[in-house]
């Protein structure tokens, strides 16, 4: 890939793999969509959803499966936007998003994409497009607050 | 059992998040970047998870029955307002700044837990605050 010399295109289609396995698993055991925003305001309390014990297990994996992917390669590669203001304002900007849209990247744009769902179609094309508008605002505007 | 197969599900979506690359903020914004030097990983990540994803959907629809469940619990409106286009706008802005989505956050709070931990900690404020008006209005 010279064209993308940053690119790790056979990275993405294994990591790919297993986020749709996750998905699969979370379908075909407890029947349900493995959507994080969702699960996440479950959680903390901010929506009904899913059994409270199954939300928190699934939330525990996350970090628990990354963990074990940097002991088995070394490492995760990081670089996060130093500014703090930044990742709070986008955090927040975040929360309210998913919970008005009823979803995220994992349930709308992997499980509900998948599923040819109009309404997560709509939503993964929206975010995306929203996502490219802001980037290139924030380089345009010098890479940040 | 289903608390299990949860535990199962989060730790490979852990694990892939990982493997992927979409930890990495950086490379996330480089997906967005398509005016910019375009890093066009996240879309493998996508189709590899599409595919998977399509073959539990096919799967699925011969299923009477989730395996650890009485039923499936899943969205049924196919309503597409300006709720659902206002809220993914909203997310996708917060994704382009950040470099980050929920999944991610979360996971790196491990490694990452000033950086992360303020993410995850303003997000929760979001939802909440999406909650308080939310239930007012209703």
């Amino acid at each position: 890939m010279q064209s993308f010399p940053d690119a790790q295109p056979l990275h993405g289609l294994a990591g790919g793999v297993l986020i749709g396995l996750a998905g699969a698993v979370m379908l075909l055991g407890p029947g349900r969509i493995a959507g994080i925003s969702g699960m996440t305001a479950r959680v903390a309390g901010l929506s009904g959803g899913a059994p409270w014990p199954l939300a928190a297990l699934f939330l525990a994996g996350l970090p628990a499966g990354a963990l074990a992917v940097a002991a088995l390669t070394g490492g995760i590669p990081a670089q996060f936007p130093p500014s703090l203001l930044l990742l709070a304002i986008a955090g927040l900007v975040t929360g309210v998003g998913t919970r008005l849209g009823s979803g995220c990247t994992s349930g709308h744009g992997v499980c509900g994409l998948s599923r040819l769902s109009p309404r997560s179609i709509v939503a993964t094309l929206t975010f995306i497009a929203t996502g490219m508008v802001t980037v290139a605002l924030v380089n345009a505007l010098g890479g940040g607050i | 059992m289903r608390n299990l197969m949860a535990l199962l599900s989060g730790l490979l979506f852990g694990a892939g998040l990982a493997l992927s690359g979409m930890m990495d903020p950086a490379r996330v914004r480089g997906f967005l970047d398509i005016a910019g030097d375009w890093d066009p990983t996240l879309a493998f990540v996508m189709g590899g998870a599409v595919l998977v994803m399509a073959l539990a959907w096919a799967l699925q629809r011969r299923m009477h029955r989730p395996l650890a469940c009485e039923d499936f619990a899943l969205p049924g409106t196919r309503l597409i307002d300006a709720r659902l286009i206002g809220g993914a706008a909203l997310f996708g802005v917060g994704w382009g700044l950040g470099g980050l989505c929920p999944g991610p956050a979360i996971a790196s709070l491990v490694f990452h837990p000033v950086s992360a931990g303020v993410f995850v900690a303003a997000m929760l404020a979001g939802m909440l605050a999406f909650r308080l008006v939310d239930t007012r209005r209703s």
